[in-house]
């Protein structure tokens, strides 16, 4: 086994050994208040924005370089609050890079589906990849041009990837 | 959106007047064309298509949800069969991404022979893609030429892995052993005579007056749609986007390969056959360089802990009884963290996101499948055609409903 690779933690740590950067210079000229968190780890480059501002700093960071939408996801920290963390996988075309944008979402309080702005007016390919992520972890995202089931039946009951949601499904 | 300026669009009559002659047709989900179990639903004005509407999810098996309750050596198993026509690379991807995650190195030749079965396997995949896509367009013979030569890669898979399709061969830290003997000089005999197969396939086609004329013009897609659709793979790179992950981010040593990433400036049906073509042979070049080029040693990184041990050791070495029993009842952990490993399969760009919260099940797995974001852009290219065209345009993007699906 190899030693791990080096690893940079926390905002103020990435800013200085990354400041020129091109995404991280993108975001924290976009708004500094709004991006968050940052990490170096892997080799891969997380940056964390604030829920809220997820769809400008999408915007921001394409304007930077990072043309193409690869993924997008969440992934379900129950029970810990914020809950759900989303994903987003940007490459660039040009500098041969990936970053992943990270965003922390709550649940919203009696029941309610979480929401989040949608990208799909930055890139109209993160389409389905929202829908999913509505289908099976039931977080809404605002500004969707069609937000409806796309793997569950369309009268199924409950997320199915939420971690309170069992492997066997109810039966 | 559909300017392609080589190809007539047909013009839409005026809304108002078109109201009553408007159609709603369902192709699939078991319609022949549609590569497995695609539901489009077609709005036609006579033979005009007004918008497309894919509705997909008849094959979802909740793999993603079902990784979460395995080990992480089990989730291989897993793997192959979402996209089953290109099971290795799904392999490959996974494996890559937890051995991220563990920071294993992994022995040169594993690496190599990992290059050459991925290539094998996307000869394969596209293969099948290019005999149902001739099929589609009414040309029959192509099937039965690709199919044989198919069939020669599955038995070369069936005699490293004991398996045609569900292959599992690649594992965390390697592959699942040596491969056997006489099997390298194999894959040689194949390579060999496999370019003369293409020219064949290619005498059948490219020249073929009818072949040209249902795809000539058919499906544009222009490279700025095809980003905005997150679009990959051979139908982006005949869009005129010259990306290739094997090329751009290299991963199990590509960057020691020598090779073209074919593109086209065209970004029609024709243009993506042609880039498929060509992306053969390229391969074929690949493989005769991974054979060439051969280097010895293990198969598998030294990590005893994580991959299993030789059988034969299990018979004759108490440590390796060990090592294989904790690993099969317990697994292993993997260190906390989160990694995505992208990758070039035959179809565009996968990739697995693994997060891990330190222990032996991963938290979380997710795939990036090139089928599933290029179904998006099959409106764009179908949009003001005939419907006989749609069949074309299915085809040409080459999708698998298991890794839509997943």
């Amino acid at each position: 086994m190899t030693s791990q690779p080096s690893t940079i933690s926390g905002k103020n740590a990435v800013l200085e050994a990354m400041r020129d950067h091109p995404a991280v210079k993108a975001l924290e000229t976009w708004d500094a208040q709004a991006f968050i968190d940052a990490r170096f780890d892997f080799g891969e480059l997380t940056l964390t924005v604030a829920p809220g501002g997820i769809r400008a700093a999408c915007s921001a960071v394409k304007a930077a370089g990072y043309n193409f939408f690869e993924d997008m996801t969440a992934v379900d920290w129950f029970p810990s609050s914020p809950r759900f963390q989303l994903s987003y996988h940007i490459l660039s075309h040009a500098f041969k890079e990936r970053i992943r944008l990270r965003a922390m979402l709550d649940e919203a309080g009696s029941g309610a589906e979480p929401i989040i702005d949608s990208i799909t007016p930055v890139w109209p390919g993160s389409n389905y990849f929202e829908r999913e992520v509505f289908d099976l972890f039931g977080i809404r995202f605002a500004g969707h041009p069609d937000l409806r089931r796309i793997m569950m039946p369309e009268d199924w009951q409950g997320y199915p990837l939420r971690k309170d949601y069992p492997v066997e499904g109810y039966r | 959106m559909n300017s392609n300026p080589g190809a007539p669009v047909l013009e839409l009559p005026a809304a108002e007047s078109a109201g009553e002659r408007r159609m709603i047709l369902n192709m699939g989900p078991q319609h022949p064309a549609t590569h497995g179990v695609l539901r489009l639903v077609v709005e036609l004005d006579g033979e005009v298509i007004v918008s497309v509407r894919p509705e997909v999810g008849y094959l979802h098996t909740g793999i993603e949800k079902t990784c979460e309750a395995k080990f992480y050596q089990q989730v291989v198993p897993l793997t192959d069969r979402i996209n089953y026509l290109d099971p290795l690379s799904n392999n490959l991807c996974y494996c890559l991404a937890v051995e991220k995650l563990l920071a294993l190195e992994i022995p040169e030749r594993a690496q190599w022979i990992r290059v050459l079965l991925t290539e094998l396997s996307r000869l394969n995949s596209h293969l099948i893609w290019l005999g149902t896509h001739a099929m589609d367009i009414g040309a029959l013979t192509v099937f039965l030429y690709t199919f044989r030569e198919r069939e020669e890669i599955l038995r070369l898979f069936e005699a490293v892995a004991g398996q045609r399709m569900m292959t599992s061969y690649f594992r965390i830290g390697g592959l699942s052993m040596e491969p056997p003997l006489d099997w390298l000089d194999r894959v040689q005999q194949f390579i060999a005579i496999f370019p003369e197969k293409i020219d064949e396939y290619s005498n059948l086609l490219t020249g073929n007056p009818i072949f040209m004329n249902r795809l000539k013009g058919v499906g544009y897609l222009s490279p700025e749609d095809a980003i905005a659709l997150g679009v990959t793979g051979p139908p982006l790179r005949a869009s005129g986007v010259d990306v290739d992950l094997r090329r751009d981010m290299p991963y199990s040593s590509y960057e020691k390969f020598q090779f073209k990433v074919p593109t086209s400036t065209v970004g029609d049906t024709w243009a993506r056959y042609e880039v498929r073509l060509a992306e053969m042979r390229e391969s074929t070049k690949i493989v005769q360089q991974a054979l060439d080029g051969m280097p010895g040693g293990p198969v598998k990184a030294n990590a005893p802990k994580i991959v299993l041990p030789d059988r034969e050791k299990m018979k004759t070495e108490m440590e390796a009884l060990i090592h294989h029993f904790k690993i099969v009842t317990e697994g292993f952990n993997v260190p906390a963290g989160e990694v995505y490993q992208g990758m070039e399969c035959g179809h565009g760009q996968m990739g697995y996101y693994v997060v891990s919260d330190g222990t032996a099940k991963p938290y979380r797995v997710h795939m990036r499948y090139p089928s599933f974001a290029t179904l998006q852009a099959v409106e764009t290219m179908a949009k003001g055609r005939l419907i006989a065209d749609l069949v074309a345009v299915v085809g040409s993007i080459d999708i698998v409903l298991g890794e839509i699906d997943r």
